[in-house]
């Protein structure tokens, strides 16, 4: 019991921070928020993944990646491709010159299903794909990197460099990948129709126990040796080093882990709003999810998921009435971030929380003092 | 290459490092012995510090042979020549400001080395136990809770050796220990090592020539890559080219 307690849910602090943000996203929304509202923040929820993904890699590790949409994006392909075979049953794009293919291929002048798309017509090889996929692609580059000890900017801009290729790539090949009106027109999953307001409210709640699990997954590794040990490199890495310790594999294994994290994010994005394109795997949307960590507090898990939600309903409230200035006041957000609270909004929390819960014990106080006889006047002004 | 197999714990043969043609050491001859305190002087630039990487992989070297405990550690990797028992504290102060002590030392604990094995590692009584000891050992038991980027200058210097410590390394190496300590940290510090020297072999790097005489078994001063002068302190003192080149200003 007391390993789940402060292994899992980080101590006192801790669970009751877990606590709240669990009764908030499962029990306060869904009672105010009507369903496309509750949609809506479905989808923000999803870029929390990223955002929780960033806290390990960067704010833990201190190995800052600008291509985090590059496994949200591998994710939500994977999830959009199956959902996409689904649709296209011959019986359902009969009109096409060669039935049976993604409408986008046909139109593509392509004849038959890409072997890549093949084993997408399996929903469980879709499910592992979703999770190994973006382990083996960040294996890959984490082993190509961090073994040649390449890190900080490098990192930073070689992550990005991949993010744009990608992107590129899924444009280019319109006829394999949709291009750049991505995978849309996703109606079901396994027979089951996933634009009703049912499956979306599912889709919701399956969205959030995922988003608290990798929460919780998280906390135990932060708390594990592995996670001072990261916060050891981020520190002093010959150190590091010289104790024994092969410090790029630890960094692989974050990357990885990051990785797939962000990937279940873009699978729950796909399955929440239908469709997935390449406009979720390039730069802007992976620095967008670097701010969203560095709104949020990338030191802390469940600050990086408050700070995701902030700026989306930012987002959501300025662009609909100021489209142009929005990016402009996300950039001076970020440098304002960044500049004068380095920690976030859970900084913030930390240190200017306890005037609010003060003021919350004042105003109980205040109760106490009316019901309370004279002679205690005196506490109240005591502080 | 010629290999032979000698008795010392650390045998330094023939070995250079040349960065652009500049041979920062020079067809060095070093060898440590089981319980010896050995220390290297030189006057800066001299290649002292460059030795301790050559030997702990930092920086490889172009040719010559070390061998610990009979066994070549050119060929390995950093964290593999930890493994074999080499232990080596920085010039800076090298420690994790952000952790407690505590946590200073359980990171450096030679167990769960590996990325599923630091998963799993838990802070069983054993652990704590030896914690605690080198603890008392580097005299910072009543600091344990303490955040490491508190600490003074002179206990971070003892923290690092701690890390070292609680790794039980056959040879450690420590560069510059006391730079930048009081008078009573130097007094402490060299008790320390006289003490930990038992059992393993030390190698250090010192300017200070009154710490060296309280603490070296032999001396090797160095000058330009190459060894002036080798052996115990007070011939090595008397020795006329030590004197003019270092001694002596």
């Amino acid at each position: 019991m007391t390993f789940v307690y402060q292994k899992l849910m980080g101590g006192k602090n801790g669970l009751t921070g877990f606590i709240i943000l669990a009764a908030l996203i499962l029990v306060v929304f869904p009672m105010f928020l009507d369903s496309f509202r509750l949609n809506l923040l479905g989808k923000y929820l999803t870029y929390a993944f990223a955002a929780v993904s960033l806290v390990l890699l960067w704010g833990y590790s201190g190995t800052l990646s600008l291509g985090q949409g590059i496994f949200f994006g591998l994710g939500g392909y994977a999830m959009a491709m199956f959902l996409k075979l689904e649709a296209s049953s011959p019986e359902n794009t009969a009109i096409q010159s060669t039935p049976g293919i993604p409408d986008f291929m046909d139109w593509n002048q392509i004849t038959s299903l890409p072997w890549f798309w093949e084993p997408f017509n399996s929903f469980t090889f879709t499910l592992i794909a979703i999770l190994v996929v973006p382990a083996v692609f960040a294996y890959l580059i984490g082993a190509a990197m961090f073994k040649r000890r390449v890190g900080g900017v490098y990192f930073a801009i070689i992550t990005q460099v991949i993010a744009v290729i990608l992107t590129v790539l899924i444009v280019g090949q319109q006829g394999f990948t949709g291009g750049i009106n991505g995978i849309t027109d996703l109606r079901t999953l396994n027979g089951w129709d996933i634009t009703s307001d049912s499956a979306k409210n599912i889709f919701y709640y399956i969205n959030c126990f995922l988003l608290l699990g990798v929460i919780i997954v998280s906390r135990y590794i932060l708390t594990s040796k592995f996670g001072s040990l990261l916060l050891a490199m981020r520190d002093k890495e010959d150190r590091v080093r010289f104790s024994g310790y092969d410090v790029a594999n630890f960094k692989i294994f974050i990357f990885c882990l990051a990785a797939v994290i962000s990937a279940i994010g873009g699978a729950m994005f796909t399955l929440q709003v239908g469709f997935m394109s390449p406009s979720f795997v390039g730069i802007v949307p992976s620095i967008e999810m670097v701010i969203f960590a560095a709104v949020g507090g990338r030191m802390s898990l469940i600050g990086a998921v408050y700070g995701t939600l902030l700026i989306n309903f930012g987002k959501t409230a300025f662009s609909e009435s100021f489209p142009e200035v929005w990016l402009f006041l996300m950039g001076g957000l970020f440098i304002a971030v960044v500049m004068f609270f380095p920690h976030g909004l859970a900084g913030l929390w930390q240190d200017y929380g306890h005037h609010i819960t003060n003021k919350f014990s004042f105003i109980i106080n205040g109760f106490n003092k009316l019901k309370a006889p004279l002679i205690r006047k005196k506490v109240g002004e005591v502080k | 290459m010629i290999t032979t197999n000698t008795d010392f714990t650390l045998a330094v043969e023939d070995l250079t490092v040349s960065f652009d043609g500049f041979k920062a050491v020079d067809s060095l001859n070093l060898y440590v012995d089981k319980n010896e305190l050995h220390v290297v002087i030189g006057p800066n630039g001299a290649g002292k510090t460059t030795v301790l990487d050559l030997i702990c992989g930092k920086t490889k070297s172009t040719s010559g042979s070390i061998k610990f405990l009979n066994k070549e550690l050119t060929k390995l990797s950093e964290h593999e020549i930890v493994r074999e028992g080499v232990g080596r504290k920085f010039q800076t102060p090298s420690i994790y400001e952000n952790l407690s002590v505590l946590e200073n030392l359980e990171v450096s604990y030679p167990y769960g080395r590996g990325v599923l094995g630091s998963l799993m590692f838990k802070r069983t009584e054993k652990v704590l136990h030896k914690i605690h000891e080198i603890a008392k050992e580097i005299m910072l038991y009543d600091q344990l809770e303490v955040e490491a980027g508190l600490l003074s200058h002179g206990q971070k210097q003892w923290l690092e050796i701690g890390m070292l410590l609680i790794q039980d390394p056959q040879l450690l190496m420590l560069d510059e220990p006391v730079a930048g300590m009081s008078v009573k940290e130097r007094e402490q510090t060299a008790e320390l090592l006289n003490k930990i020297s038992k059992g393993r072999s030390v190698l250090v790097i010192e300017h200070d020539m009154e710490f060296v005489e309280r603490i070296a078994d032999k001396v090797t001063v160095l000058h330009q890559g190459k060894i002036l002068a080798a052996g115990y302190m007070k011939d090595v003192q008397k020795d006329p080219n030590v004197i003019e080149v270092y001694l002596g200003h």
